[in-house]
Formats: structure tokens, C-alpha cells, sequence
């Protein structure tokens, strides 16, 4: 569980990040974080894992205060994957990447295998096993990156910015990915500006402005509340504007799913037909 | 990454900032050379003090003392290398001279580190391009040594991603004996030599795309004229320097003995 109790953070050029946060989520959660640039969206999620710790106030991952835990501690629990894989690939083979966090944290020669094989499966890379990271496209890069901090199964798994560069196909699969990571019982939470991925995903979706929470609700509630969106300068998914505008034919304005969308509008025209009979 | 503040500009009105780049450099130069001159206390201690009032005036106290504390590492390696070999030639005897000489090396250091932080912190990389430009200096060379100044604080702010991002994956740089640490700054430095390169590569595709040599001769809008102020202050750095070096060889400098140890 993540606790934070009124945080905050101030870089030491006098940069307010965060600005009294308070926030609680529970094991097994999935939560998206989205906001403006700047909003302190990657900030708070460096807190989770102790690389930041708060000016003021308090952050408690499964009741540890990250201020008392070292980083690496604290990552054991909190698994962070990086926007940018090139951040942190410097193996040679693709495996190598995915045990290095193995190693660190100490665990046994079986284990290490096991874990390895598990993830480079789970994340369909068993291929590129002994390819340099270097040689692979950016996607697949990311998908290294990803499986570098999956391997030691961390519970609480933070993704920034997960969907950057990646094309329609690929942000499929972590979709799926992310979708069997939280049905397994993993907290999940995704720092993302791709609202349309965000509407397909379906977090509950926490919405950051200058450093404060100015919504934490389900994505139905947040993602068509344009007025609170646009404070974080986010606009609503394609779906949702486009239902707010059709909202005088008697359609609901909160509409973010393609399927629920086509039922709607099924019905209406299926209703409209049947008047015309009349 | 702190250490790098120490040399990043930032854009302030001073009369030090108003100065020709030129005169500045010159002005750190001699300072550098007396420095290397002179290895008694004394003298030293004067450059020191000398620079204080150019720190202040150029209201860069914060990122001065950024810039010493992050040479305060190399400072004690000085210091005690200096001591402990002096130590060891001078068969195990600790006199005042090896004492006042170690002190004397670190302050040197720390003189010659403060003359370069007051250069660079108060000069835009305009500005030191122009400078380089107007000495007569190819301008492929201006251009790629002001890129790399400019690029200083980019890769410090890049380090500090790379540093975040290996520590959340259970890197502990701070554990383990010398070996093991330094083994452990490979994660580190790959990645930001990998993305080094390929940023320059970017670079230079982006340069090529706007044109960058395709005509020989460039001009400027803005070009820098040495003032009044620069000339005082050049006419009167060339004077210390030849001062210094005649008492070098002409006077004798006094020297500081420390009670309780033997000379």
C-alpha cells in the first residue's frame, strides 16, 4: 500500500514540485497519473521508490516510511521503468540486462534463471536473449527495459510514460500486459499524457496540476470531466468529446469505451428506424 | 551533479558579467600562472583573498561554493597525497614545511578551480564563442568547444536520470571497497556515453540540415569591443604578472613556521 500523507517537494533550484499531496492506494490497485508538463507527475512517482524523498511530509510504502528505507529497499517492493530505455541499458546481451537487477538484489543462481526465463517469455523477448539491447528498435528497447525491472517481480510496478514512441500495435500489447500484471494482483500505476491509452486502460486515474491532486476518481468520472481536464491542460478522449457534443439526442455524456460507444449509438439508430415505422 | 552549477552561466548583471570575455579570461589565466609561480602560503593566500571581492561583485557566492565543494574530494586528495609522501620522504618526520607546502598544493587547487568558475559562471556561451571567433580562432573549433560547455549542464542533468534510473533497479554505487565501486560506475557511464554519441550524431544532422559550413564566411550581429574597463583591467594584469615574476627571482618571500613543529 502507498501512503502520502500531506508531501512536499521542492527542488533545490526552489522549483516547487509538489504542493501538500495526500493520496492512499491499496494493493492490487490500477491507477493512471496524468497532468500538465511539469505537474510533478514523475516527482511523486520518484518518491515511491525513495529516489526523491519529501521536503515535508510523509510517504509510506507497505507501512515503511521512505525517508527510514534505503532505495534499493524500497525498489525490491516498487519496480520504476524509466521513460527513456536508454537510461539504463548498458548490457551486452539482453539477458545480462534482465538479470542485473537479479543480481542485485541478491537472489539465487535458480531463482535468477527462473525469473529470467519467466520474464523474457512473459514479455515474448526470448528471442532477442542473446541480442544486444542496442541493436533492437525503440519498442522493443522499451520492452527490455520493462522486463529488466519485472524480473524481480516487485508488487507495486510504476511505468512512466510507457506509451511514448511506441506504435498502435505495441501499445496493445502493454495494454495486455499491464491488464494481466494487475489481474495477477500487482499494483500497477502509469504516469501518461496518452489519454486515448488511458481511456482503452481504464485506471483509476488521478489528475495532477501544479504539484496538487485536483481529481482522484474512476476513469468514467475523470476522463469526461473536460472542465477539471483542462486545468491539467489534458483534453477528454475522442469518444467523450464526441459524446458531449451529441448529448442533446439523449445519449449520456460519460462515454469513454469504443464498445459501449457502439451500443449506444446502435440502440439510437435501431430506436430512430423503428420511429420512422411509426 | 552539483559540481557542475560551478560552471553553469546563468545570466546576471554585474560589472564582472559586463566585462570582455577576453580581459576575463586573461585575468584567470594570470591568476592560474601565479598560482603555478608561487608555491608559498603566503602568496597564495592573497590570490584567494584576491578573488573574493570578483565572487561577490559578481554575485556568484552560491555557485562558487558549489564549484569548491565539488572539487572538495580532489582537495583532500591533494592535501593528504602531499602530506603522506612528504611524510614518508622526509623519514617519518612531520616538520611545519611539509605541513604549510601540503596546505599551499590544496589551496593552489582550489584557486586555480575558483579563477575558472568565476570565468565560466560569468560568461555567456555566446559571448566565449564570440570571444574565440574574434581571436582569430576557426570557427569549427569555437563552435565545438562552446557545444561542449553548453552540453555540460544537459549531460549532468542526463547523469542524474542514469543514476536514478540504476539505483531503481538495486545498484548501491556507495557499497562495497574501491573495486567494487568502481565496477560499479560501468551501468553508469555506458549509458551516457551511448547517448553522448548518439546525441552528437543528432547534432550534427540537425546543423547539416540548417546549413551549418555552407558558406566560408560567416558573419556576426553582435561583436565584442574591448572597453575602457577592459583595458585598466588588462594593463593592470599584465603588470601583477611581470611583478610576480620579478619577485620571484629577485625577492625572498617570507615563510609561515607553525609552533610546536620542527621547521
Amino acid at each position: 500500500m502507498i501512503k502520502v500523507e500531506n508531501a512536499f517537494f521542492t527542488y533545490p533550484s526552489g522549483v516547487k514540485a509538489l504542493e501538500g499531496l495526500n493520496l492512499e492506494i491499496q494493493d492490487g490497485e490500477f491507477i493512471g497519473i496524468m497532468g500538465e508538463n511539469g505537474a510533478g507527475k514523475t516527482t511523486l512517482v520518484k518518491h515511491f521508490n525513495g529516489l526523491l524523498k519529501p521536503t515535508n511530509g510523509s510517504i509510506y510504502i507497505n507501512g515503511k516510511n521512505t525517508r527510514e528505507t534505503t532505495v534499493a529497499e524500497l525498489s525490491k517492493n516498487v519496480g520504476l521503468v524509466f521513460q527513456n530505455p536508454d537510461h539504463q541499458l548498458f548490457c551486452e546481451t539482453v539477458e545480462e540486462e534482465v538479470t542485473f537487477g537479479l543480481k542485485n538484489f541478491g537472489f539465487a543462481e535458480e531463482k535468477i534463471v527462473e525469473r529470467t526465463d519467466w520474464v523474457l517469455n512473459f514479455l515474448e523477448l526470448e528471442r532477442y536473449r542473446k541480442s544486444s539491447p542496442f541493436i533492437l528498435s525503440g519498442g522493443e528497447r522499451k520492452r527490455v527495459a520493462l522486463a529488466a525491472v519485472l524480473a524481480w517481480d516487485p508488487n507495486i510496478l510504476v511505468l512512466d510514460e510507457p506509451t511514448i514512441g511506441q506504435d498502435y500495435l505495441q501499445k496493445e500489447r502493454l495494454r495486455q500486459y499491464i491488464e494481466q500484471l494487475n489481474g495477477q494482483g500487482r499494483t500497477v500505476i502509469i504516469v501518461t499524457h496518452d489519454i486515448e491509452f488511458i481511456a482503452e486502460c481504464k485506471p483509476r486515474i488521478i489528475v495532477l496540476s501544479k504539484g496538487k491532486i485536483i481529481n482522484y476518481a474512476t476513469a468514467k468520472e475523470a476522463l469526461t470531466n473536460s472542465e477539471n481536464l483542462s486545468k491539467a491542460s489534458i483534453f477528454p478522449p475522442q469518444i467523450a468529446q464526441l459524446f458531449t457534443q451529441i448529448a442533446d439526442l439523449g445519449l449520456p455524456k460519460d462515454v469513454i469505451d469504443v464498445y459501449e460507444a457502439k451500443v449506444l449509438i446502435e440502440n439510437l439508430l435501431k430506436g430512430g428506424k423503428r420511429n420512422e415505422g411509426v | 551533479m552539483k559540481v557542475f552549477e560551478g560552471l553553469k552561466f546563468s545570466r546576471k548583471t554585474s560589472i564582472i558579467h559586463f566585462l570582455d570575455p577576453r580581459t576575463k579570461f586573461l585575468v584567470s589565466c594570470v591568476i592560474f600562472l601565479i598560482s603555478l609561480i608561487f608555491s608559498e602560503l603566503i602568496i597564495l593566500s592573497i590570490l584567494f583573498v584576491a578573488q573574493i571581492p570578483l565572487i561577490l561583485l559578481a554575485k556568484i557566492q552560491r555557485e562558487w561554493s558549489h564549484s569548491i565543494r565539488g572539487g572538495a574530494f580532489l582537495i583532500i586528495i591533494i592535501l593528504s597525497t602531499n602530506l603522506i609522501f612528504g611524510y614518508i620522504s622526509n623519514n617519518f618526520q612531520l616538520t611545519s614545511r611539509l605541513l604549510i607546502h601540503s596546505i599551499a598544493m590544496a589551496f593552489r587547487f582550489i584557486i586555480i578551480t575558483s579563477s575558472f568558475s568565476i570565468f565560466f559562471l560569468t560568461t555567456s556561451p555566446d559571448n566565449l564563442s564570440l570571444a574565440l571567433e574574434q581571436s582569430h580562432i576557426p570557427y569549427e573549433f569555437c563552435f565545438a568547444f562552446t557545444t561542449a560547455v553548453r552540453f555540460v549542464p544537459v549531460l549532468a542533468n542526463e547523469a542524474q536520470t542514469i543514476i536514478d534510473a540504476q539505483r531503481s533497479r538495486g545498484l548501491e554505487v556507495e557499497k562495497g571497497n574501491f573495486l567494487k565501486r568502481v565496477r560499479k560506475y560501468i551501468p553508469l557511464l555506458i549509458p551516457l556515453i551511448v547517448n553522448a554519441i548518439r546525441r552528437s550524431l543528432e547534432l550534427a544532422e540537425a546543423m547539416e540540415s540548417r546549413a551549418f559550413g555552407a558558406k566560408k564566411q560567416r558573419t556576426n550581429i553582435y561583436s565584442l569591443k574591448i572597453k575602457k574597463a577592459d583595458s585598466i583591467i588588462i594593463i593592470s594584469s599584465l603588470i601583477i604578472i611581470f611583478l610576480a615574476i620579478y619577485s620571484k627571482f629577485n625577492l625572498q618571500i617570507p615563510i609561515i613556521q607553525i609552533p610546536l613543529l620542527p621547521p
